[in-house]
């Protein structure tokens, strides 16, 4: 991997994966992946399809087994551990398509978040104060709200957790313009709020406008990370690993 | 007797099926619903239930109404741990596997009617009721006993809605049967969810022995009917569903009694193969099932 984001000297590890390597059955799809997401920030895994972005959100959710490498959420183990005990230590997932329990109401996935960790009402409310509109929506079936509304419950989901990491996988997929707007905002806010942050996405713009870094994955591989600023001066990477820009 | 009071009786015979049948379904509608297992040793746990009900009714002396308590009590107790240990021993090591469980649950059935016919021997042996009270309607007299069995069915149907749908524990389990992966992801232990909802499932089919066996016999091959009829209200109600499953077992068991009174048994079993026919071919996913993604 070639590191040549700036900010590697100055900040302290959120989260360390070294070696990675997974499998799903006999078909390896992550081969000694490294990657370093540093506190408050938000690092981009940007690549093809199949290159092994959610793979490598599942892995460090322990839905997808590893079968060598660490992963190290400030300074914690996470392989070995459960899927079940990966956000009770810190770390909350949005996957890709939302994944909402469709049947079941918008207060009742909000408190399935709040239950990992034993969060109350506090924590409730200022999830609710970041998404204001799914307050007037408490009662109403998640599978029935559009689908910028199912992103926000997604996030507010996740973020029930009060995580010290939170995994986006294609936060925009689909949305309208005003609901990526939405979500980029979201995203910046929770950086103010030093969460840190992967997030899997497709679109450069979006990239260039919430990423501090970018990682590029080829191949079960995490072949390059740059500072954003480098990317907006210099696009060739993802012309080179993306094939567009 | 005229036909109004005939069909009085008729739909009590039926509603006592029906409550028994409702508790057995929701049992092995939970198990699949959640687990996506099919369990097939699901009529053996009824069995189980009932025999165990013997087995402590005999050894307790006094009033039948003690022995019929503690084995309402213990029974279903000790086969929710015997699924509990069936749960741990051969679905988990299967990874819950949809194939592979049918297969399993095929050899627990096996397994323990073998285990039942070894130990509890051939004979169908009967259990004292609790109580022998006769209703007596201007027409007939019934047995207060075969009512409080809908009572006593009816009271565990809306207790189980009342867990799934407002508690924490039911929260953890519908999210499990919707999106197991997911409910992993903010925290639920979904392995040990599962072996809750084995152990609650098979209870739920003990309970049911437990209530009918006073007006039936405990016997080691009883379990058979109760599966095949479980099946086919599954089926009809739609897997997972609870209110499905109320309501098929209530047509069902119904029209089990109402046919089987006026024309014969046979052609009751043939309506009913007939309606699950007709919800394969038009709505597979079952009355109140919802289709699959």
């Amino acid at each position: 991997m070639i590191e040549t984001g700036k900010a590697e000297a100055k900040k302290t590890d959120a989260l360390r994966i070294a070696g990675l390597d997974c499998f799903y059955g006999e078909v390896q799809v992550l081969y000694g992946l490294d990657l370093v997401l540093y506190k408050g920030e938000v690092l981009c895994l940007f690549g093809r399809n199949g290159a092994g972005k959610t793979t490598t959100l599942k892995a460090i959710m322990g839905l997808v087994p590893s079968s060598a490498g660490s992963i190290k959420l400030a300074g914690q183990e996470l392989t070995g551990l459960p899927a079940h005990e990966v956000p009770k230590a810190g770390v909350a997932y949005v996957p890709q398509g939302r994944r909402l329990f469709a049947e079941m109401t918008v207060a009742e996935n909000i408190e399935i978040g709040l239950m990992a960790r034993g969060k109350g009402k506090a924590v409730r409310e200022n999830v609710l104060d970041l998404f204001p509109l799914l307050r007037q929506r408490l009662k109403q079936r998640s599978g029935t709200l559009s689908g910028g509304e199912q992103q926000m419950l997604a996030m507010a989901r996740a973020l029930c957790l009060e995580p010290q990491v939170l995994l986006l996988d294609e936060p925009t997929e689909g949305l309208m313009p005003s609901m990526i707007a939405k979500i980029r905002e979201t995203v910046s806010k929770l950086r103010e709020m030093h969460v840190s942050t992967i997030l899997v996405e497709q679109r450069v713009d979006a990239v260039l406008s919430v990423a501090d870094r970018v990682s590029f994955i080829e191949n079960g591989r995490n072949r390059e990370t740059v500072d954003v600023e480098e990317l907006r001066a210099d696009p060739s990477a993802v012309r080179r690993y993306v094939g567009v820009g | 007797m005229h036909f109004g009071p005939h069909l009085l009786l008729a739909a009590l015979e039926g509603l006592v099926t029906s409550a028994v049948l409702a508790l057995t379904a929701l049992g092995l509608s939970l198990v699949f619903g959640v687990m996506r297992v099919v369990n097939v040793a699901h009529g053996e746990f009824f069995m189980l239930g009932a025999v165990l009900a013997w087995a402590i009714s005999t050894a307790i002396s006094g009033h039948p109404a003690l022995g019929f308590l503690a084995a309402l009590v213990i029974a279903p107790l000790i086969v929710g741990a015997i699924a509990l240990v069936a749960e741990r021993l051969v679905l988990r090591r299967l990874n819950y596997n949809p194939e592979a469980t049918i297969v399993a649950t095929i050899g627990m059935l096996y397994i323990i009617q073998q285990l039942a016919l070894t130990f509890y021997g051939p004979e169908a042996r009967p259990v004292e009721p609790p109580f022998s009270y006769r209703i007596l309607l201007p027409w007939f007299g019934y047995s207060g006993y075969k009512l409080s069995i809908i009572a006593a069915s009816a009271l565990l149907l809306i207790v189980t809605w009342l867990v799934l749908t407002r508690t924490r524990i039911g929260l953890i389990m519908r999210a499990t049967q919707y999106d197991s992966e997911t409910a992993q992801a903010f925290g639920i232990p979904v392995d040990r969810v599962y072996g809750g909802v084995f152990a609650l499932g098979a209870m739920l089919a003990a309970i049911a022995a437990v209530l009918i066996v006073p007006i039936s016999q405990a016997h080691y091959l009883m379990g058979q009917d109760p599966l095949l009829l479980s099946f086919i209200v599954v089926i009809i109600g739609g897997l997972g569903s609870l209110r499905g499953t109320v309501v098929a077992a209530v047509l069902i068991g119904l029209s089990d009694g109402i046919i089987s009174m006026f024309f014969s048994p046979t052609l009751a079993k043939i309506i009913a193969t007939l309606l699950v026919a007709m919800v394969l071919v038009f709505r597979p996913q079952g009355l109140f099932g919802t289709a699959s993604r």
